[in-house]
């Protein structure tokens, strides 16, 4: 007689909290040592609630026609050639710089999961980590893959791994995933499941997604749709985790807003790579930066946090401040890569006359005012022959590492300063939120890996520019400055006929 | 001790000391209402370099492209040291002015406000 | 001014589509979006995706847990059973 066929609800409870077993000979503080160390207070982990009763055998089942479908569309690009459909070679850059910036903190995001999974006496958050765990791996790996047909084609990204622990500005996204890493695992999962994969991820993924649809690039289109797909449970698992442990005990609140202050602030000053990615990289554009924090973080987040007002959470610190910065920091970051684009593996440009005026359209009130004389400045010097490169290294923000290129709120035309002192020296940073998270921690950030002091201590291969960029394994030339003058552009001309016979240097020709 | 951390022992030398920097010591320098560059530069200089050599010498380097640069009238800059008002004596050294290891210094320079006065 | 809203992207796809259907016949509310490659439906308060429509739809059995091939993002409380697919903002 065949078994009655189990709910899901069931079903999902027979293959998690009922594999689990209590410990007989072991104490559970000495399995799970890191459960009280941040003062979380847990009194019953059966209270856990999983919203997707997804189970290991449904798992399994559902990621192996993803990575079918995956690979299905990443084998037909190869074949097709894809890498020449996209609107222009300048968009390749945006996925250099996620490349470089993103695909290491899906590893980094992946060890972080099989961690904390780990620490967890609750079957139902070991569960969700591992599988999550499971997850990062397969996005960094599909990403490799994906890219791995550009890499074929353009140059600089031979050396995205070497690179990420290494060159100034992917210290930022690295700093930024050591920190969470090195938290206890209830900071872990504030930090990564709900201030970034819940409150910001969308931010990261849909518009840089939607826009490699909109500039031709189907296999990027893909890989991040279908890592995407396992976005909705990471987020829910985010969402969860923060409801868990409010309900569990009052004494939690207070730490757990303190969490998402500081993470919301530092995902929201790492999300300035994508502001100009969005702004600057794609040559078709599918929104501002204005517009998608608008739409994502003001009014999505907006409910979410009315949602968790009912524990005692608000808004976190600051959230006004990205309100008044979301007309400025995409131009300050591009700039920013235009200073240095002799020392980044990706090249960099000034917008057109046409890409001008939509900027000035999507920032009515500060285009024109402050970026759009510096774009026409530098274009004309580029004319004469004399490509604005800053001889200068930046002074970098202790906390987020970024160059200190923010403006105070009262002034967007003059640089915010901030500093500390912690036994007997000075620490710089580019905001209040930046500073109030080393005020709350300085010994996390004393011992910050930060480039330009790096170099001035003699640890980055040499004293001069080119030493430096030899360390990183770039070429000087051929990854990195100007995109008119790049090799990819002249073999994008090459290729789709735009210029007839033009000189290539043969290392870097392809066909 | 704030950061929560497993082990009791958590404690790392600060990695950006004076003593790090092969006798030089880091110092920051940000021209107001000049954002074409970016952020504020930081130079590994001597303590004992004049402070009229960081104006003569070190700053033409690192901004001498800009247009407002040639037009400078250093008698009329209005200089901030650590977020303080500051008047350099261009003889002294560095130290004597008390710019110190990650001291800050900020120049402003009223009538020249950028690229169009721009802020750029 | 209270702020409950939901919200569901899914990818532009012949698997997204019934289920796009599917929302727009049993949530009246509901706002569709289109983007380049991707559809994002918000809706005020409460979301479903029930089964039993999209398999009128698409004349087959239909595992709501198949939403998870097609989903991109959400924003809401998630309620998965064996019968439907649920988003919602508890006041």
């Amino acid at each position: 007689m065949a078994a009655k066929k189990m709910n899901l609800r069931e079903k999902y409870t027979r293959m998690t909290r009922d594999l689990a077993w209590d410990f007989s000979y072991q104490r559970d503080e000495d399995v799970y040592k890191q459960m009280t160390m941040e003062g979380i207070k847990i009194e019953d982990w059966d209270k856990w609630e999983d919203p997707f009763r997804l189970t290991m055998d449904a798992y399994w089942k559902y990621q192996g026609e993803k990575e079918r479908k995956l690979y299905a569309i990443i084998d037909a690009f190869a074949q097709n050639n894809g890498h020449l459909n996209v609107t222009d070679a300048r968009y390749v850059n945006a996925l250099k710089l996620f490349l470089t910036g993103v695909s290491p903190l899906e590893y980094m995001a992946h060890r972080g999961f099989a961690m904390v999974g780990r620490q967890f006496p609750g079957v139902g958050a070991q569960v969700a980590c591992q599988m999550q765990a499971v997850d990062e791996l397969r996005h960094v790996q599909t990403q490799v893959h994906t890219i791995s047909q550009y890499n074929k084609y353009f140059n600089g990204f031979q050396e995205f791994r070497h690179q990420h622990d290494r060159v100034w500005y992917l210290s930022v996204p690295k700093s930024f995933f050591d920190d969470a890493v090195s938290a206890g695992p209830f900071e872990f999962l504030t930090a990564i499941s709900f201030s970034f994969e819940y409150v910001l991820t969308n931010l990261l993924f849909m518009p840089f997604m939607s826009g490699a649809a909109y500039n031709g690039d189907m296999a990027t289109v893909t890989f991040g749709f279908s890592a995407q797909s396992d976005e909705a449970r990471h987020m829910t698992l985010g969402l969860e985790v923060i409801k868990f442990i409010l309900e569990q005990h009052p004494d939690n609140l207070p730490i757990v807003q303190k969490w998402i202050d500081k993470w919301f602030w530092r995902g929201y000053r790492l999300l300035t790579l994508v502001a100009m990615m969005m702004d600057y990289m794609l040559p078709k554009r599918v929104m501002s930066w204005r517009e998608a924090w608008e739409m994502y973080f003001e009014q999505n987040g907006g409910a979410l946090f009315e949602d968790l007002a009912r524990y005692g959470i608000r808004k976190p610190k600051y959230w006004e401040q990205s309100v008044v910065e979301k007309d400025v920091i995409s131009h300050a970051a591009w700039g920013t890569f235009y200073n240095y684009a002799h020392a980044a593996p990706f090249h960099t440009w000034t917008p057109n006359d046409e890409e001008m005026e939509w900027l000035s359209a999507k920032y009515p009130d500060t285009f024109d005012k402050y970026f759009r004389p510096r774009y026409e400045h530098w274009a004309e010097q580029e004319k004469k022959g004399e490509r604005f490169y800053n001889p200068s290294l930046p002074m970098l923000c202790t906390t987020c590492q970024i160059p200190m290129v923010f403006p105070e709120l009262d002034d967007l035309a003059l640089t915010c300063y901030r500093s500390s002192e912690y036994e007997g020296d000075t620490y710089h940073f580019c905001s209040d939120g930046c500073k109030d998270i080393f005020d709350n921690e300085p010994e996390k950030y004393v011992q910050s890996w930060l480039p330009v002091h790096q170099i001035y201590q003699g640890n980055c291969g040499g004293a001069t520019v080119e030493d430096v960029v030899k360390w990183y394994h770039m070429e000087d030339g051929v990854d990195n400055r100007e995109y008119l003058h790049s090799p990819d552009r002249r073999n994008w001309d090459k290729w789709t006929k735009k210029a007839t016979e033009e000189e290539v240097p043969p290392k870097t020709a392809v066909g | 001790m704030p950061v929560n951390a497993i082990r009791e022992d958590y404690r790392f030398p600060a990695k950006d000391v004076e003593a790090n920097f092969h006798g030089n010591r880091v110092v920051y320098v940000g021209w107001d209402h000049h954002m074409m560059f970016c952020a504020p530069v930081a130079f590994p200089l001597p303590p004992d370099m004049p402070f009229s050599a960081l104006v003569g010498e070190v700053l033409p380097n690192a901004y001498g492209m800009h247009p407002d640069f040639p037009q400078i009238d250093w008698d009329k800059v209005e200089w901030k040291l650590n977020g303080k008002p500051f008047t350099p004596d261009m003889d002294a050294s560095l130290d004597a002015n008390g710019v110190k290891h990650k001291s800050a210094l900020r120049m402003r320079t009223p009538g020249l406000e950028g690229i169009g006065g721009s802020g750029s | 001014m209270s702020n409950n809203m939901v919200y569901i992207a899914l990818q532009n796809n012949e698997e997204a589509r019934p289920i796009v259907e599917a929302i727009e016949q049993d949530n009246p509310d509901a706002q569709i979006n289109h983007f380049p490659a991707m559809v994002k439906i918000d809706a005020p308060g409460r979301l479903a995706v029930n089964r039993e429509t999209v398999e009128e739809l698409i004349g087959r059995d239909w595992d709501p847990q198949e939403i998870h091939l097609s989903v991109i993002s959400i924003s809401g409380n998630v309620d998965e059973t064996e019968d439907a697919f649920i988003l919602e903002r508890k006041r």
